[in-house]
Order: structure tokens, then sequence, then C-alpha cells
């Protein structure tokens, strides 16, 4: 990832972030699930998740807010500080999927130095699999 | 269930609400660089504030942090989630819950909504706890998993000291699985997987096929009036000029410029690559046609722009003619 974090002056409402592609494999379905310490069956087991409905595991929110997480500050830089995190599910990330994440500045407050970022993420499949926004606050000085 | 059953069943749940779920519960690890690193690792995260401790100490973090949205992960249960409590375990309240739940047959839960604020990075050696309340329970919805309540939680987040480190409010479906979908989805395969949609079909008729049977073999045709030589697109019977049915047609020679365009960006389809660009080409022969604007940024497109069309695959079913910058 990009080692110098973005300054609050640079960021333009407006700005697209560039998306990022994520193949979905049973291994971070089931990954993401267990190191966020999420042992609900429907993430690890596909019998349990064929029980309620859908052909495989499928991902946990917990992974999803983390993705959402990362993308942000992916592009934001390291010393950004993340302060909020809004997601809302929709289609659900199933192992074979391949999701791509796209955001936006939609906001900036001058007075807190932070911007609000619109983002979704959609699977190649079913559709949108999340969107939400995520509240990042960046340094001010150069 | 019958409304009667409905009704006291809801009135069961909803005693719930505003409950503790359980007395405060302290993470079973404090956060520590171990978990960090192996979160990091499945969320392919490189940020270097989590794993890179020389980076760390001379950045504005002064040191190692945990990824923010790793907040509740600190205070989960862990694997006693994945077992079925014995018959005579004491229940916290979130679980006694979801037992009635269950036991009326909504048995699916699905996590749809998360929204957190955090309020101080957290390091190495924070001991976090969770206070969790349960903040309300929906009326009863149909959802496309199937009939079902949202039950919503909050948990508030301390540090060792007992100050306020982040809250996050939670929100699951308690559900009835669709069970005409699950064993119909037993049935036909174990394995079946959805497959990846290709676009949808352009549905082909009497007046129309020989277009689209034209376009899969590589060529855009315009009608033509037989009568007056009028030019006609998209294709019908008769010709707005001198209504003669007889036409035949010629070959575009896909040359033309923007007359107007769009760009689709919400709901995105399964199927059609994003930015899409949905063009009204005016052809140098003087028809116009619908088609999608591509090799160039969405925001470089505009009204006049020249360009020059190429009928390609652009799935495993579909042949469509594409327009470039000229």
């Amino acid at each position: 990832m990009n080692k110098t974090t973005r300054r609050f002056a640079s960021v333009a409402v407006g700005e697209k972030l560039p998306p990022l592609t994520i193949p979905l494999t049973a291994g971070l379905i089931i990954g993401g699930a267990i190191v966020s310490r999420d042992f609900t069956p429907v993430h690890h087991d596909k019998k349990a998740a064929q029980a309620v409905g859908l052909p495989d595991v499928f991902m946990n929110i917990l992974t999803s807010n983390g993705l959402m997480g990362r993308y942000v500050t992916d592009w934001a830089g390291p010393e950004c500080t993340l302060k909020a995190i809004d997601v809302k599910l929709g289609a659900p990330n199933l192992p074979g999927f391949i999701m791509t994440i796209s955001g936006e500045v939609k906001s900036r407050d001058e007075a807190a130095g932070t911007v609000d970022i619109a983002v979704s993420g959609d699977n190649n499949v079913w559709g949108t699999h999340m969107s939400g926004s995520v509240r990042v606050a960046l340094p001010k000085e150069a | 269930m019958t409304p009667e059953e409905i009704t006291a069943f809801e009135a069961k749940v909803q005693a719930y609400v505003g409950g503790e779920v359980s007395a405060p519960r302290t993470g079973k690890d404090d956060v520590n660089k171990a978990m960090i690193r192996h979160w990091a690792e499945v969320m392919g995260d490189e940020n270097p504030v989590y794993t890179d401790e020389a980076f760390a100490a001379t950045s504005a973090k002064h040191g190692i942090i945990a990824p923010p949205t790793m907040l509740l992960t600190w205070a989960m249960e862990g694997y006693s989630m994945a077992q079925t409590p014995a018959p005579d375990a004491k229940l916290d309240v979130q679980r006694e819950l979801h037992a009635i739940f269950d036991a009326h047959g909504f048995t699916g839960v699905l996590g749809t909504n998360t929204r957190t604020e955090f309020y101080r990075d957290l390091r190495p050696g924070d001991q976090i706890t969770s206070h969790q309340t349960i903040d309300s329970i929906s009326e009863r919805k149909n959802t496309a998993r199937g009939v079902g309540y949202f039950v919503e939680t909050v948990n508030t987040f301390t540090d060792q000291t007992g100050a306020k480190v982040g809250r996050q409010v939670f929100r699951v479906l308690k559900f009835q699985p669709n069970v005409a979908t699950a064993e119909a989805k037993a049935a036909t395969s174990d394995d079946a997987m959805p497959a990846a949609p290709a676009r949808i079909q352009a549905p082909r008729g009497h007046d129309n096929a020989w277009w689209w049977e034209a376009i899969d073999a590589g060529k855009l045709l315009i009608q033509r009036c037989k009568q007056c030589g009028t030019l006609r697109h998209p294709p019908r019977p008769m010709c707005g000029v001198c209504n003669s049915t007889e036409w035949d047609s010629i070959e575009s020679s896909l040359e033309g410029e923007v007359f107007s365009f769009t760009e689709l960006s919400y709901p995105k389809f399964p199927g059609y690559p994003y930015p899409l660009v949905c063009g009204l080409i005016q052809l140098s022969e003087g028809t116009r046609l619908v088609a999608n604007i591509v090799g160039c940024e969405a925001d470089k497109v505009y009204i006049g722009m020249k360009v020059k069309g190429k009928v390609e695959r652009v799935d495993d079913k579909t042949v469509l003619p594409n327009f470039y910058p000229a």
C-alpha cells in the first residue's frame, strides 16, 4: 500500500477512489470469520449455510466491515484515523465470486479535518454486497 | 403461527428490549500484536502501522495500533459460539432471546447492518470490555431470505481505565429460512454454485432478428426502404415516409458522433462492466443507434464527440456494437 498519508487540503469532494478487486475464496471467507472470532457455523460450515438456504459458506459482516475499512485506509494512508464506519449488507459474498469495491468522497468537514466517503462493494454474480460510508480524519499540516 | 400466537411471541421477545445482554464482558485477550497480524494477513491489509514496528514507531501513531474495525473482535465470545449449549447451561440474554426465536422457527441469523464509531486508536496491551444492550426489535418483515425480525443491539466499549473507546450498533435478521428454497437447492445439487451472469439478452422477434443475426456475424446493418430509399432504425416492418413494406439493408461504416449519452451507475447490474456509458450515436448514414461508449473515461465523453464503432463480443452470449473515441 501507499505509505504516504493524504492531507486534508488535497482531497476534494467528488474524488473517486481507485477500485479494488478481491477474489473471494473459501479461505478469505472462513479465515475472515475466524480472525474476527466469529464462530457462527454458517461462516465456516457449508451444511449449516445450506440449512439457511445458501449454497455455500458466506462472508460474515465483520469481514465486510474490515475490508471496507481497509479500502479507505489503503487510499488515505497509514497516518489517517478511522472515525466511523457504517455498513449495510445486501447480497451475500460466496466463494468463487469476485468483489469490486469502489468509493467516492462525498463531503469534507473543515473544522474536524474529516472526510466522508461513500463505499460500495459489488460482487459479479448477485450485485451489491455492501454499501455504506466511512469517516476518516486526515492530517491538516503538509 | 396463528395471529394470537404471533402476538404472544412478539410480546415475549419485545420484553427483552432495553435490557443488558449480560454483565459487561471483558475480552479474553488484551489487544495484541499476534491477533492484529492474523487479521491483517487475511484482510490483505498492508497498513504498516498495524504490523511494522519500525515504521509505526516513527509515524504519527507512535507505535503499533490495531485495525479499528477489529473493535468487536476484542470482546467476542469465541469458539463456544459454534457449539450447542448444554441443556442446563445458563444462557446470556442474547442467546436466551435467540433461543426463543429458534423455538418459533426463526432459526436463521444474518448480520445486516453495523455502524461503528471509534473514539481512539487501540494499542497492544489495551483491555477492552463490552457493554451490550438490546436496543430494538422490528415488526415482522418479509425479506428475500424469509419472514423475520431485525434485532438491534448496541455495544459500548471501554478500556482498562473505564474510558469509552468506541460504540457499535449491530443489527441482525432472525428469520425463518425459506425451506422450499433450501430443499430445492439440496435436491438439485449440493455444490450448484450460481454462475456469473451474462448481459441481459435483447429479445429477437419477427421484425428484428435479422438485425441481431447480422450483429452476431460482425456487421451493423441499417434497414432501407426499397421504394423510396429512406433509412430507418430500429428495424420495423413499414417505411414511415412512403408506407412501403418492401425493404433491404446497407452496412454501416460505423462512423458517427455522440448525439446524447448517460452514465448508468446505480444500481449496478451483475454482468455489466462499470463505469457504463450508454450513448445515442448519430451514424454518418443518418440514423441513430443506442450503444455503449467505451475506450475512454466516462467523464471524457461529450455531445458531438466523434466515435468509431466496432462490432465485438462482450461476453459468452453477447455480441454488440461498441463505440470508441475516433
